[in-house]
């Protein structure tokens, strides 16, 4: 149980997908210019997240890996399937994003109405196909782990956007120098929040 | 029979006017140029930032970068706009996904092969090339509704556009953060606090966050020169 805490704080603060690794840049800043847009992105974000790691986490364990494919037959023991990794999380997250998109508008319309145009968006978001990939790299120890991590991971972003929004709706009525208004105090801005995040370091629990 | 040259001659003239267009047009030109500021896919267009920003603590590893990111950009253009006939609408975006994994797939086996050691440092930015926004960006905007070449050329520019503010933002925080390019020691050792100098290298500029003021910072120099490009 404590493993899972220190995983889950450590995905939301310390390895923050946003201020430490910069995955899913492009539509934070696309579309953080409104707190509502942004909280809309950041729960379709958390939630294609915590589906797409452990999916790809059993994909990995039982299919990619050296030896994964014993299950099937002994004789697999020394196949290396992991140069496909690349073309087989982005497929499973395509494909999850579509699937995710036609269950929404079929169960909850009003959610849909909500996230409908940011859905799409999300399968060419850095930070979903990242965290897949640090998922292969840290090599976690059971599903469980790998599902706290995603989850972890877009409780993160989902803070992250949304601070920026509410800086971003705030900052309108500020005299910021031209040449850097919009885009140039983004991110020099989000510079600063990450430096902020830093004093994190280092937290373990 | 002066009448009969003069008429081949204009026939001439005629065929040379026919619209075929030379290899670098003005307007070829243009879309290599273009990328490079007005245009410039970090600065202007705002993609590509995930992976541009993590690897560009030292100059090298940004260099490599940028090179995977010129081979994915232009063959995946090409490839793209060749099947740009062929691809059913609706599934376009899985089936651009594909053709850029393979593609950096292939280059992520190549850097495994050849340069380890970077391939290593690199970790997972080298498959994040894949969602990097503007590959998926051009490929949409750019290679499904035009030729091959242009598409080719278009792909070299917006990644020679990228590769220079990688190369930019990597070159200050390597020379300030490390006092080294490329690995090579650019400061004098005798300037170093500890061999009696005065200098001492500014840690905070290998931080993570140093990476976004620095390419804020390159922002506010590039719109201040080009005024049409400040937002309002």
């Amino acid at each position: 149980m404590q493993e899972l805490i220190n995983i889950f704080v450590k995905a939301i603060f310390v390895e923050n997908m946003i201020f430490a690794y910069f995955l899913g840049m492009c539509s934070y800043l696309a579309v953080s210019k409104k707190v509502t847009t942004g909280v809309g992105l950041g729960l379709a974000v958390i939630f294609v997240l915590t589906v797409t790691v452990p999916a790809n986490y059993l994909l990995q364990n039982y299919v990619l890996q050296e030896g994964a494919l014993t299950w099937i037959s002994e004789d697999f023991a020394e196949v290396d399937l992991s140069f496909l990794s690349f073309i087989l999380f982005i497929a499973v997250i395509a494909s999850m994003v579509q699937l995710v998109e036609m269950a929404v508008e079929k169960f909850a319309p009003a959610l849909y109405g909500a996230l409908g145009i940011f859905l799409p968006l999300i399968a060419v978001n850095c930070a979903i196909l990242g965290g897949s990939l640090f998922m292969q790299e840290r090599n976690y120890a059971n599903i469980t782990e790998a599902t706290v991590f995603g989850f972890g991971s877009g409780i993160g972003w989902f803070l992250a956007i949304v601070a920026i929004a509410a800086i971003r709706e705030k900052i309108q009525y500020s005299n910021v120098p031209a040449p850097l208004r919009g885009l140039g105090i983004t991110f020099i801005v989000t510079g600063l929040m990450g430096i902020a995040f830093m004093s994190f370091m280092g937290i373990k629990l | 029979m002066a009448e009969v040259l003069d008429k081949e001659s204009s026939k001439e003239e005629l065929i040379d006017k026919v619209p075929k267009e030379p290899l670098f047009s003005k307007k070829n030109r243009k879309l290599l140029s273009d990328p490079m500021n007005d245009d410039n896919p970090i600065t202007v267009q705002v993609l590509g930032i995930c992976s541009a920003l993590a690897i560009t603590v030292k100059l090298y590893p940004a260099l490599v970068m940028s090179i995977s990111v010129l081979f994915v950009m232009a063959a995946g253009n090409v490839i793209v706009s060749i099947l740009r006939n062929f691809i059913p609408n609706r599934i376009r975006i899985i089936v651009q996904l594909v053709v850029v994994a393979s593609l950096v797939a292939l280059v992520d086996q190549v850097l495994k092969a050849f340069a380890y050691d970077v391939s290593k440092e690199l970790s997972v930015f080298v498959g994040l090339i894949i969602t990097n926004c503007i590959i998926m960006g051009r490929l949409e905007a750019f290679a499904l509704g035009n030729g091959v070449w242009r598409s080719f050329l278009d792909g070299i520019g917006n990644a020679f556009g990228y590769a220079w503010i990688l190369l930019a933002v990597s070159f200050f925080r390597e020379l300030l953060g490390s006092g080294t390019l490329f690995g090579y020691q650019v400061i004098p050792d005798a300037w170093y606090i500890a061999n009696g100098g005065f200098y001492s290298n500014n840690g905070f500029m290998l931080l993570p966050p140093m990476a976004l003021i620095t390419v804020g910072i390159i922002i506010w120099v590039q719109r201040s020169r080009n005024t049409k490009l400040i937002e309002e």
